[in-house]
């Protein structure tokens, strides 16, 4: 099947793609550019192993048509970190014991970055409610919530 | 635990003294940087040059018999590159081996792996092909046909062992059992363990209760679905990325099915993202070389979601009896259980440990535990996290805590009067040594959770834990660097990050240099003798005898090295803080040799410097905990809510605190997802009808809106020379039961179905209100 040339924009790079009808922007993201830092936990919308923001909106890459991703703005757990300089939610990650396998980790980022950009200064409950959509099956979450909570606190005193 | 421990094992004794690394907290943790930053790579993040991508065509069908494949029209579409079907694979006899916690037949691996005369679960592998990218592959999955004979097929294992269940192996007859039946039968085994007289037992209980329980099969449920790129060479040799928790005994595993040396077998695992027991087997391995081998190509292969619930190894759905007898004063005479467990479409659930350890943390005189392994249409089980202990406990707790309450004894104390303790015979034959399980009744009954407040329909329970340490092959080599460095290679994958952690701490503190200055790094099979797979809890206690033993090895090798500089003997010289020091002042005047001085010298006096461990481990050490948990009851849906939960562990020697109480927070709450929500469901047909994350309901962090509390008791294991046990297990084993006794406590109802959803609440309590209104 013919593919569709398409300009967009990740993580500030301007960049050419060649996107079947039938790929996702998780298959785009992991297969054509191999940026295997976006996961795939389950390609149904369930797990946000595959979050990202197009435009500043947070998606399941999975349910993205790469097709739709023309013109946009997309932001990946590659360009959360500015350089060496952790993002403080990566920082309190790991300062916490919130990861262990590490899988849902970059979705989990993303989301959680996501949510306090909407709302900085979150009780623990808006924490757990904003990342309900990210499924981690080694933390029980509640160094995840502690992780947030922390890098929340610093964000707003940075 | 199901093999028995080798008479040629390593034990350490425990060497009391002051630590500088272990027991701390590193402030950045070996493996975290690359997962917060997206860089770790796991095996579906793998990909070769001319990869091809291969998938699996699976049975719709939950028992048939395979009537024909013909694959000639997949093979001829554009882009295919080739195919593979049972033909590609030899049959195997029967040939037992450990896969984990989990004895496995080979006869049977290569049937699970790809269907040979039926399909016995919805999902079965019957064909896979390898094409130039993933639509094409899809494509001709559908333009393989299949002739089938649909067989009546059995789902649940009460059924299964009806005596006119459809049979899912006709030469099955129920091994154990006198006289050798005539008949075949789902029951594959049954299996015994028994101490004391069990009659005599009962009859000198003042109360006995006997209880039934039914559990569902439960997911492991890890985020990562199996992933596998293989490359077959043209000089015959295989290289394998794949997603596992025992590299070595996939290379076993492929070179068994495939008839391979395992010299030219090379297996790397990439970071695991997540198994909790369920990554210990061969699934795509093998089709993946294969499909190499007949396209010339490398081949990557990964499970969709619906692949991995429908083909991946669950835990095994039960059906329990538990029967306890106790004195007036509490005192536990005796103690039964039948152990019904599916084992899946072939024989070996998880039985054999679940025989053994059914009552271990109590001390009772009389014991019989009786199991039947049962087969029926379902994948076959896999470990899951102390396979087959949290239903168990479910059962025993739960039938403990009535006896307390029918002789009015508060549930802590009745369970403290039996505790297990030093020189407790087990019914599985040893006797138990130095253990921490009072410690942990006694930390739980002092806890602050025992003072708080509950309100109407809330509810406390208690629950505990025993589970074993597996010990098994370990290896390792340290590599003291050239600038005084150390490298540990370690062969144990470390399944969620704290292991490589721990081993480079142990490492650092037995060299007395920095943590900083040691990097463990995860072997492949071609650098190290054979590892056992993570399971039992071993990572981190056998791996780190072995690192233990290497830095040992290579400190010998340290202080010749000074010896020689120094032109004195090796035994005058000792190890110290980082430095070789003359043993006493007899030998001479030498300022102390720093690693760095030494690593530097080394290769003009006698070479590199490196020590070695190639041990079986026998020291492993059990591992007992207690819970509490407080729950609420919401009277009008049946919803549970936990309002509070408290972990209490003997960890025998936390090396790293905080991730010891994150993997107590994770397991608690997989047991706490598997008591409330988690299940297999299946229709009529013997379909599976959630095998995805939105109708399997695994815990998401907004159903979690309660404390957990963790407390690390410290008794330490005498067999480690830093006293560490497996601690990754046990914590998974009370949630059921705990939560059990916490609904009884708030609404007066016992649970004895699993899950405790919302739908079997309200029934139950419609029930007693029923039966209370009609008083």
């Amino acid at each position: 099947m013919k593919k569709i040339h398409l300009q967009t924009n990740i993580n500030g790079d301007e960049v050419d793609v060649l996107v079947e009808p039938g790929q996702s922007l998780l298959d785009i993201l992991r297969d054509e550019l191999h940026m295997t830092g976006t996961k795939e936990g389950c390609a149904t919308g369930d797990c946000g192993a595959c979050s990202v923001t197009i435009d500043g909106n947070l998606v399941c890459a999975c349910l993205v048509l790469g097709a739709e991703i023309g013109g946009k703005k997309i932001d990946t757990i590659e360009g959360m970190a500015n350089g060496d300089e952790l993002h403080p939610l990566q920082k309190k990650f790991i300062e916490h014991v919130a990861l262990q396998c590490g899988i849902c980790t970059p979705g989990l980022l993303v989301a959680a970055k996501h949510f306090l950009e909407e709302n900085p200064d979150p009780t623990e409950e808006e924490v757990r409610y904003g990342i309900a959509g990210n499924l981690c099956r080694c933390t029980g979450y509640q160094n995840i919530i502690k992780a947030v909570m922390d890098a929340a606190a610093e964000m707003r005193g940075a | 635990m199901a093999m028995k421990p080798s008479p040629y094992g390593t034990q350490i004794p425990f060497e009391e003294k002051d630590y500088k690394v272990v027991g701390t907290n590193p402030s950045v943790r070996p493996d975290a940087i690359d997962k917060v930053t997206g860089k770790a790579r796991y095996a579906a993040d793998i990909n070769l040059p001319g990869q091809l991508i291969g998938k699996v065509l699976r049975s719709p069908h939950a028992h048939a018999r395979i009537l024909s494949i013909d694959t000639s029209k997949a093979e001829a579409l554009p882009g295919v590159k080739s195919v593979v079907t049972q033909n590609d694979f030899a049959d195997l006899p029967v040939q037992h081996a450990a896969s984990g916690e989990i004895i496995i037949n080979f006869r049977d691996v290569t049937r699970t792996m790809m269907a040979r005369e039926k399909v016995l679960f919805d999902g079965h592998p019957l064909a896979a092909v390898a094409a130039t990218s993933e639509a094409i592959a899809k494509q001709a999955l559908k333009l393989i046909k299949v002739n089938y004979e649909v067989l009546p097929h059995v789902i649940d294992v009460v059924e299964a062992m009806l005596p006119d269940a459809p049979i899912l192996h006709e030469d099955q007859f129920t091994k154990g059992v006198e006289p050798i039946p005539e008949k075949p039968s789902n029951i594959a085994a049954q299996l015994k363990s028994e101490i004391g007289d069990i009659e005599s037992g009962f009859a000198q209980a003042d109360v006995s209760i006997e209880h039934e329980f039914n559990t569902k099969a439960a997911h492991q449920g890890y985020i990562e679905p199996h992933a596998t790129v293989a490359n077959y060479t043209d000089g015959g040799n295989a290289e394998v990325w794949t997603s596992t928790q025992g590299h070595f005994v996939i290379r076993a595993q492929i070179a068994k099915v495939l008839g391979m040396d395992v010299s030219k077998i090379k297996v790397t695992p990439a970071e695991l993202g997540g198994g909790f027991g369920g990554k210990n087997s061969i699934y795509l391995e093998p089709l993946a070389i294969i499909l190499s081998k007949k396209s010339g190509r490398a081949v990557k292969m990964t499970m969709t979601r619906d692949e991995v619930f429908r083909a991946s190894g669950p835990t095994s759905g039960t059906n329990i009896v538990i029967k306890i007898g106790m004195k007036n004063d509490g005192t536990i005479t005796a103690a039964e259980a039948l152990l019904n467990y599916q084992s899946g479409c072939f024989p070996g659930s998880s039985l054999p440990l679940c025989i053994n350890t059914a009552f271990t943390r109590y001390d009772i005189p009389n014991v019989r535990v009786i199991g039947n392994d049962v087969t029926c249409n379902r994948p076959r089980v896999a470990a899951y996290r102390a396979p087959g202990a949290p239903m168990i406990a479910f059962g025993v707790e739960t039938v403990i805590d009535e006896l307390a309450e029918r002789l009015n004894i508060d549930p802590i104390d009745i369970r403290l009067k039996n505790a297990a303790k030093e020189g407790t015979q087990t019914h599985f034959g040893p006797k138990l040594g130095r253990i921490g399980f009072v410690e942990t009744l006694e930390a739980a009954k002092a806890h602050e959770h025992m003072k708080a407040e509950l309100g109407p329909n809330q509810g406390r329970g208690i629950a505990t834990a025993f589970w074993n340490t597996l010990g098994m092959e370990t290896s390792s080599t340290l590599n003291i660097n050239q600038d005084g460095t150390a490298s540990l290679i370690y062969g144990t994958v470390d399944v969620a990050g704290g292991s490589r952690a721990a081993f480079a701490q142990i490492v650092a503190e037995e060299l007395g240099i920095p943590f900083e200055n040691v990097r463990a790094i995860q072997s492949d099979t071609s650098s190290l003798g054979f590892n056992f797979t993570t399971a039992g809890s071993r990572g981190t206690a056998a791996g780190s005898m072995a690192a233990v033993k290497a830095t040992r090895d290579a400190i010998t090798r340290l202080c010749e090295v000074a010896a020689r500089i120094w032109e004195v003997e090796p035994d005058q010289v000792v190890w110290e803080d980082g430095h070789a020091r003359p043993a006493s002042s007899n030998v001479g005047n030498f300022e102390p040799l720093s690693i760095q001085e030494i690593a530097m010298k080394a290769g003009f006096y006698g070479g590199t410097i490196a020590g070695h461990a190639e041990i079986n481990v026998t020291g492993g050490g059990p591992g007992f905990g207690t819970h509490l948990v407080d729950v609420e009851v919401d009277r009008q849906t049946g919803a549970i809510t936990v309002l509070r939960y408290t972990i209490i562990q003997d960890a025998g020697k936390a090396v790293f605190p905080e991730f010891v109480k994150a993997q107590f927070h994770g397991a608690a709450v997989q047991g706490i997802g598997m008591a409330l929500n988690e299940e297999y469901i299946y229709d009529k047909n013997g379909i599976m009808e959630n095998p995805g994350f939105l109708d399997y309901r695994m815990p998401v962090a907004s159903d979690l809106s309660f404390k957990i509390d963790t407390e690390i008791v410290e008794v330490p294991n005498p067999l480690h020379p830093y006293g560490v046990r497996g601690i990754g297990e046990v914590p998974i084993i009370p949630p059921l039961g705990a939560i059990a006794n916490a609904i009884y406590d708030a609404v007066g109802v016992r649970l004895s179905d699993h899950p405790m959803s919302p739908p079997k609440v309200l029934k139950a309590l419609k029930k007693i209100e029923t039966l209370e209104a009609a008083e």
